[in-house]
């Protein structure tokens, strides 16, 4: 069901139910499911545990302690919620144009190799500003290119977005790696093949108090700001009409391809910023090791968090902490580095299962037995 | 090295390479044809691909018979297709998010219990001579066909005849254009939209078997490279019909052998760029036939896909 359709059902509904009682039945329907579908999901991967004979209360209590338990591993754990929550607003902005767009892999990855790319020349220079100004608008207009790409192929060619976004990811890692161990490729590099790296002092500096880097104010901001965009502003309120139904949004004068447009614009700004970040404050240069799967847990985060931009900041903290604990879990368990990925997939399976359950809950819709036929 | 031994020489490995690569996109492409034919996408046939290919070294190697691999990746590859129908047929759940879910869940399968295989060598399928004629060692070793090939060959047929000239798949193809005229009919949608599935993500399992167990040969986490997902974009190009999923499936077989058959002759630069063929191909197909009043006519009316 869309969600205009719901809001219709709910305005039904408003002759036996006051306004507000209705909101805070749906904000609880919004919060209980996905809570619920986590805890489901905890369930099974316990199952899973025991049967292979290991402790489900030492892995849930390694993941607390490598994700939450201390301020090293709350360091490590926003590290990687920073680019999450970046890469899962580029998932939420085009769901909110009913939209299924999976390309932040892509964006981060062309994103930082870009910022990289735009550094080697001025590295050690003596105008960092001025370098990372031009890497920040460069990454950021590369990663809206490459989702803009994806909206604009949807629009106009009727390409499937879901499938050319994957498949521009996968082109976008080639094009990394045939720089990067070709014309970009820094001779003085003993490692793997990489572009130049920043000097140490070049490199974007902590957050005062904390040992993590400033993308992560970037990305609150961000969520807040798309929040307001897409909330806010009718901007966002044309999006949702174009999302719920695109020939209706016409038959109003509203330009849904220019919104399309424009959405899938911001979308990939997001993930290409948190690709600068990667270059920026974590890595200084640009490698394979670019390519780390962030863009892929936005997926599951943005979808948890039912594609709504202030919901992405716990759930992205909170997969962040699984991630970071995916170490300790490797060397105390004597369990596979996959574990982590299997526990994400097995979250996402439930959580798209428990979809269903929205609007046939009689606790939060109490006429959905009337309702449906 | 002299440009015309050099050409011939890239024309054997890109016709052997054409051969290899092309079965497990001729594999997944019919099996997402028969799950699409009947109304629904499954996007997650990439992560059934690389737990197939897992699943078939392991069994392999535990057994010591590479066909037993092969069937016990069919299975894996069933239940898969399975789970994929039974949340599908949930209200409210969206098919192409279920795809991306299982494509996590099986590649997070495949990779935990695929990490004691990645070491041992497992038997692999034997391939079939078939280029002796020639009597040029490039070309007779670039005509060594693996069976799964044939296997795969006589499966389009058999699908396209079957799709055709069958009360079954006149009531696939029924289900896959009307869901309405479908229940009308009598016809158990959701039972038939399982059993296309299912099959589908066994189809799609063999062909991971084919990566493991033939070529490239060995089990490790960068087995699969979007192979699954390519194969979705496939078949919009086929426009949903067996045998052009073959002649496709040749066709990105021969683009994706582009890359290793230039550095057979020592052309190593740009080699990235020549891996990244087939994607790039792919998408100019998608851009080409998405949009076209041909492909929408033919493309089953209760596919999300193309809406």
């Amino acid at each position: 069901m869309t969600d205009i359709a719901r809001s219709a059902s709910a305005a039904s509904q408003s002759v036996f139910d006051s306004d507000w009682m209705i909101r805070v039945r749906r904000g609880s329907e919004a919060l209980a499911i996905p809570i619920a579908a986590l805890l489901v999901s905890a369930l099974l991967f316990s199952i899973f545990l025991l049967a292979l004979g290991k402790s489900p209360a030492q892995f849930y209590q390694l993941i607390w302690l490598g994700g939450f338990g201390t301020g090293f591993s709350w360091s490590n754990t926003l590290l990687r919620a920073a680019p999450v929550m970046l890469t899962a607003l580029a998932v939420a902005i085009p769901a909110r144009l009913g939209l299924t767009m999976i390309g932040g892999e892509g964006a981060l990855v062309l994103g930082g190799f870009t910022a990289a790319a735009i550094a080697i020349p001025m590295i050690g220079g003596g105008a960092p500003i001025v370098m990372h100004v031009l890497m920040f608008a460069g990454a950021l207009a590369v990663g809206a290119a490459w989702v803009g790409i994806a909206g604009a192929l949807r629009q106009f060619r009727g390409v499937n977005e879901t499938i050319s976004t994957l498949l521009l990811s996968y082109i976008a890692i080639a094009i990394m790696n045939f720089f990067v161990e070709g014309a970009l490729r820094d001779p003085a590099d003993p490692n793997k093949p990489s572009t130049k790296a920043l000097e140490s002092v070049e490199m974007i500096g902590k957050l005062p108090g904390i040992d993590v880097h400033w993308g992560l104010v970037f990305a609150i901001v961000a969520c807040v700001a798309v929040y307001v965009l897409m909330f806010r502003t009718t901007f966002g309120f044309a999006c949702k009409i174009a999302g719920g139904n695109a020939r209706a949004a016409l038959a109003q004068g509203l330009p849904v391809g220019r919104l399309v447009i424009v959405a899938t614009l911001i979308a990939g700004a997001c993930a290409g910023m948190a690709g600068y970040f990667e270059i920026a404050a974590v890595h200084g240069k640009a490698n394979a090791s670019l390519a780390s799967g962030y863009g892929f847990t936005g997926i599951l985060v943005a979808f948890l968090a039912r594609q709504h931009p202030l919901a992405i900041m716990p759930v992205a903290i909170l997969f962040g902490g699984i991630a970071a604990a995916g170490g300790i879990i490797q060397r105390r368990m004597g369990l596979p580095d996959a574990t982590v990925l299997l526990l994400q997939g097995l979250t996402f399976v439930v959580l798209l299962a428990s979809e269903t359950f929205y609007g046939r809950l009689t606790l939060f819709n109490p006429k959905a037995r009337t309702d449906r036929t | 090295m002299d440009a015309g031994l050099a050409l011939s020489t890239v024309i054997a490995a890109m016709l052997g390479g054409a051969i290899r690569v092309t079965t497990p996109f001729l594999f997944v492409a019919l099996g997402e044809m028969l799950t699409e034919r009947s109304g629904r996408i499954n996007l997650g046939l990439e992560g059934t691909l690389v737990l197939g290919a897992m699943t078939a070294y392991a069994f392999s190697y535990a057994t010591g018979s590479p066909w037993i691999g092969v069937l016990a990746a069919g299975c894996f590859g069933f239940l898969m297709g399975t789970l994929h129908a039974t949340i599908c047929r949930l209200p409210g759940v969206n098919d192409i998010a279920v795809g991306i879910a299982l494509m996590l869940f099986g590649t997070g399968i495949a990779f935990f219990f695929g990490k004691p295989y990645i070491q041992p060598t497992a038997p692999r399928l034997p391939s079939i001579s078939l280029g002796a004629w020639t009597g040029d060692p490039r070309f007779e070793q670039a005509l060594q066909i693996n069976p799964l090939f044939l296997i795969g060959i006589a499966l389009a047929i058999f699908l396209a005849w079957a799709l055709k000239n069958t009360r079954m798949g006149l009531v696939l193809r029924v289900t896959g254009d009307s869901e309405a005229a479908a229940r009308a009919l009598g016809h158990p949608v959701m039972l038939i939209r399982l059993l296309a599935t299912a099959v589908g993500g066994f189809f799609a399992g063999v062909g991971g078997a084919f990566l493991s167990l033939y070529y490239p040969g060995s089990w490790n986490e960068g087995l699969s490279s979007g192979q699954g997902l390519m194969a979705v974009a496939l078949v919009i190009f086929a426009r949903w019909d067996p045998i052009r999923c073959l002649y496709a499936a040749l066709l990105f077989g021969a683009a994706g052998a582009l890359g290793p058959a230039l550095q057979s002759i020592g052309v190593t630069q740009g080699y990235y760029f020549f891996n990244a063929a087939p994607y790039i191909l792919t998408l100019f197909l998608m851009i080409g036939s998405a949009g076209s009043k041909r492909a929408l006519r033919d493309a089953p009316g209760e596919l999300s896909l193309t809406r």
